[in-house]
């Protein structure tokens, strides 16, 4: 048993990767935003138009969304929903899994339709999970480590900030 | 788990307060909010019931500033404590950094405490997480009421310490965070672990930022 959940670390060469996946995936699906948000709710990387909303929080609703869907699917007898939709009358969302760490989520308007984004997904989905499976498998000690120096400095920040 | 984004160079943590209902989870979330420079902090999201007792979460994310060329935030998260929402209370804790535990010090809600701190033992052993490994505070909330328990008290029934198996910490170590007293302790040749704790009175917002300075500090350490 580990202390807690290993961290992971998102690379450069990674969020290229990515952008090449996520910018043809919005070409051939004219869908407006594609953003991946890991399973605990943190923002991994925004493509397309930049979004107007608050996106920290915007990630954490969908992480939750997205848990709260995968225990209900178990409670059906389902290992899970694979993804999910969000209809609004302009805006629409589509949440896909991505190799059950992290979560593609699609914003469309009617310039889209949800089945040109469903067949789209399908094709993107598992070009993410070949990315993050890389990702996840690789040796964490292989990332660049944080600068030396960070504990000390970090520890200041705090005091500065909490010290009201 | 921690997540370093090099891309947008990011470090993300995720704090949790976990306890039993009408603990003062919320309540400590609040005054932090309220009293930390809004340039430091993001929007504060409550998913709550129309009589606000919390249904999913309390969320929010607090910017440590650049540091060394990497953003550094804090996700702070609250649990619902109230018993029957424990399929929510476990999804939160999915990807803890550091957890602080929110104790209510009225004497009345000590099967409570002890209920909440079995439920959290037993949801983070089933996310494969050690809690005696991470990041972990003990807050005793609510110290001004006449019928709070006393300190020795709580921390009996809350805090007895873990045993330390791993020889190279089995040494008196003092507890930082309070002078004149100690984290690791032998007893009776057993070495023994506890978790730091803080006194609070959230409402006035006293401890609130010590619990959260002393858990955010134990956080950073983890990164190395």
């Amino acid at each position: 048993m580990s202390g807690g959940a290993s961290s992971w670390a998102f690379g450069e060469q990674d969020a290229r990767r990515i952008q090449v996946i996520l910018n043809q995936f919005l070409i051939d699906s004219n869908a407006r935003t594609a953003l991946i948000v890991d399973r605990t709710g943190q923002l991994v990387a925004t493509v397309g138009e930049p979004p107007v909303f608050d996106s920290t929080a915007f990630a954490t609703l969908t992480a939750a969304d997205f848990s709260a869907n995968d225990q209900l699917a178990r409670m059906l007898g389902e290992p899970e929903f694979g993804a999910l939709f969000h209809q609004g009358e302009r805006e629409s969302m589509y949440l896909a899994d991505v190799a059950r760490r992290v979560i593609l989520v699609v914003l469309f308007d009617n310039r889209s339709t949800l089945g040109l984004v469903k067949l789209r997904v399908r094709t993107a989905v598992p070009e993410l999970v070949k990315v993050f499976t890389e990702m996840f498998s690789r040796d964490a000690s292989a990332s660049p480590p944080v600068e030396k120096g960070i504990l000390g400095d970090a520890e200041d920040e705090i005091d500065k900030l909490f010290g009201v | 788990m921690s997540m370093i984004n090099y891309a947008s160079r990011e470090i993300n943590c995720k704090l949790v307060y976990y306890g039993p209902g009408l603990g003062g989870k919320t309540t400590n979330l609040e005054h932090v909010y309220n009293k930390i420079a809004p340039t430091a902090r993001g929007k504060m999201i409550s998913l709550a019931t129309e009589t606000e007792r919390t249904l999913f979460f309390d969320f929010l994310p607090v910017d440590l500033g650049t540091i060394r060329g990497f953003k550094v935030k804090f996700h702070l998260y609250t649990v619902p404590g109230q018993v029957y929402y424990n399929a929510s209370r476990k999804l939160i804790l999915k990807g803890v950094d550091g957890v602080v535990f929110v104790a209510d010090s009225q004497i009345e809600r000590m099967e409570a405490n002890i209920e909440a701190m079995q439920n959290l033992y037993d949801n983070m052993s089933q996310h494969g997480y050690d809690l005696t490994q991470i990041p972990f505070v003990i807050q005793y909330n609510k110290r001004d009421l006449p019928n709070a328990a006393p300190i020795t008290e709580l921390q009996a029934a809350l805090n007895p310490g873990w045993p330390v198996e791993d020889p190279q910490k089995q040494r008196v170590t003092a507890d930082p965070f309070r002078a004149g007293e100690f984290l690791v302790t032998e007893q009776d040749g057993q070495w023994v672990e506890r978790a730091p704790y803080f006194e609070a009175v959230a409402m006035t917002g006293e401890g609130v930022f010590d619990t959260l300075k002393a858990v955010s500090k134990l956080v950073v350490k983890t990164l190395g």
